[in-house]
């Protein structure tokens, strides 16, 4: 008998349910996701996605069903080291208003167990403010003095500042414009590359899954209707997955008009 | 609507407003223990001392002011029916100090700083900030809540005695320029009538409704549902429940100080 030697999925959604009132929105959700694989989450508006990460993260507590970080239970253990295996690009970017873009980026840096001293912290804030295509002028300005676009990347730095393990991003392109939408998903694809990291992302814009996703999972009334690698995703069979890819209007999935 | 239905309705009135001072006390005990085990977070304490307490100064020195003026003016107008008009710096001092110093500056501190507070921390939850703030291995509770309550602790009895100082100040000068009395007189007068306990009261109270004031915007920021109603709902609510808070605890302590 041969035993396997595979490692333990980076994270393991294993029936995952979670209500608000009678608003039932997972309802045994499964989800795998291999290390150093980005697997993409899409689905209509208020089908749970963005309640699924912030489940894995322990922002929202799940009513039933175990999650799995790197084969152990997520929220097991220390708190703080859990955390700091991650990033997190927030969908408005959630940059504090009342600090400069360094302190921002390099928030984690400047606090807690990977406390550094105050010029290092801003020489990683720089040097990730370049990785994602900004300027060291940036670092002095207020989150309120960039534009969208800009604040999309400053919120990319930040969630990389720490050399995260797994990233998630929350609907990273909404608001941008094709253009910057562009160029965010390919920052986002070489960053994660370039890392090794696991990537979870949840997004409505095809064009991301395409640039971004190894792997993509369908979640439609609160459990993952498809899951497979990106390639399959236009020979799926499933009308679900079709009408959503192709949005088109007419088919299983009911659009409230 | 049937008296049993009515019964019922009273009940689960009853049991809400219950679980909502359970919770809000819950808050406040989770806020003293963040207070004292670190990591601390010295930044944020100053900025809120500078926010809550020394921004404070002006309104609460133009509410003192003109609240002791008028004071003066109304036992000088009011005295003078049983020829009592000499009163003036003793009730002025008496009121200012005991009564009126802490609860306008908790009012004022109330209209100022709990909604702003609460308009803050609400605006952090409604854009994600606070969630970001706990995926950054930052604790809102110790960050965000434990210095704005600790700086209003320190600050608002502070508040209290230069608002009282101001207030006495503003009778004096309308009984010296407006209503003739002795410059040297009325301060003698102030300092011999006041006690130690009116002042250790005026100070206490301060504490007290600081605390309120601090804990409220807190609380209802937290607590804020989503988008700009839910910003401006909790910034309503916030400053509504410190207002009633502050005159409650006004009323205990002040039974607690001069009537047992």
């Amino acid at each position: 008998m041969t035993q396997d030697q595979s490692p333990p999925p980076m994270i393991k959604m294993d029936g995952v349910y979670k209500a608000f009132g009678s608003n039932r929105v997972l309802r045994g959700m499964n989800l795998s996701i291999p290390r150093g694989s980005s697997m993409v989450i899409i689905g209509g508006s208020g089908t749970g996605k963005s309640v699924a990460l912030k489940s894995v993260l322990g922002l929202i507590k799940p009513d039933a069903g175990e999650i799995y970080v790197d084969g152990k239970p997520a929220g097991s253990g220390d708190r703080d080291a859990f955390l700091a295996r991650f990033g997190m690009l927030f969908q408005g970017g959630a940059l504090f208003d009342s600090l400069p873009v360094w302190q921002n980026v390099a928030f984690r840096l400047q606090r807690g167990s990977l406390k550094r001293p105050a010029d290092e912290a801003r020489a990683i804030a720089i040097e990730k403010l370049r990785r994602v295509g900004l300027k060291p002028d940036v670092a002095d300005r207020l989150p309120a003095e960039l534009s969208g676009g800009m604040q999309k990347r400053v919120g990319l730095a930040r969630a990389i500042a720490a050399d995260p393990e797994i990233i998630f991003f929350d609907e990273p392109t909404t608001g941008l414009d094709p253009i910057m939408s562009g160029v965010i998903n390919d920052l986002i694809r070489e960053i994660v590359v370039e890392m090794g990291a696991t990537a979870m992302t949840i997004t409505h814009d095809m064009s991301s899954v395409r640039a971004i996703a190894d792997n993509v999972a369908m979640l439609h009334d609160g459990v993952i209707q498809w899951a497979g690698p990106v390639a399959d995703l236009d020979q799926s069979g499933d009308p679900y997955l079709d009408q959503f890819i192709h949005g088109r209007a007419e088919g299983p999935i009911e659009a409230v008009r | 609507m049937s008296p049993l239905s009515l019964l019922a309705r009273l009940g689960r009135l009853a049991l809400g407003a219950l679980a909502a001072v359970g919770r809000v006390a819950l808050f406040a005990i989770s806020t003293f223990t963040h207070m004292l085990r670190p990591p601390y977070y010295p930044r944020e304490f100053a900025l809120s001392l500078l926010q809550i307490g020394w921004l404070s100064l002006p309104v609460v020195g133009l509410t003192a002011v003109f609240t002791g003026g008028a004071l003066a003016l109304q036992i000088y107008a009011g005295g003078a029916r049983f020829n009592a008009e000499a009163v003036v710096p003793q009730i002025v001092a008496i009121g200012m100090v005991r009564e009126l110093g802490p609860v306008l500056v908790g009012l004022m501190i109330a209209a100022r700083v709990t909604s702003s507070i609460a308009a803050e921390i609400a605006t952090m939850k409604v854009t994600e900030q606070i969630d970001a703030l706990v995926t950054l291995s930052t604790n809102p509770m110790q960050y965000l809540v434990a210095p704005r309550v600790l700086a209003a602790l320190i600050t608002v009895p502070l508040l209290v005695g230069i608002g009282d100082i101001i207030g006495i100040a503003g009778g004096y000068a309308v009984a010296v320029h407006n209503l003739d009395f002795n410059a040297a007189a009325y301060l003698k007068n102030t300092v011999d009538f006041l006690e130690p306990l009116d002042v250790i009261s005026s100070l206490v109270k301060g504490a007290f409704f600081g605390v309120i004031a601090a804990t409220m915007g807190c609380y209802y920021g937290m607590q804020s549902g989503r988008g700009a109603q839910g910003v401006g709902s909790a910034t309503k609510s916030s400053v509504e429940a410190a207002a009633v808070l502050i005159l409650a605890a006004n009323f205990i302590l002040t039974g607690v100080f001069f009537s047992l």
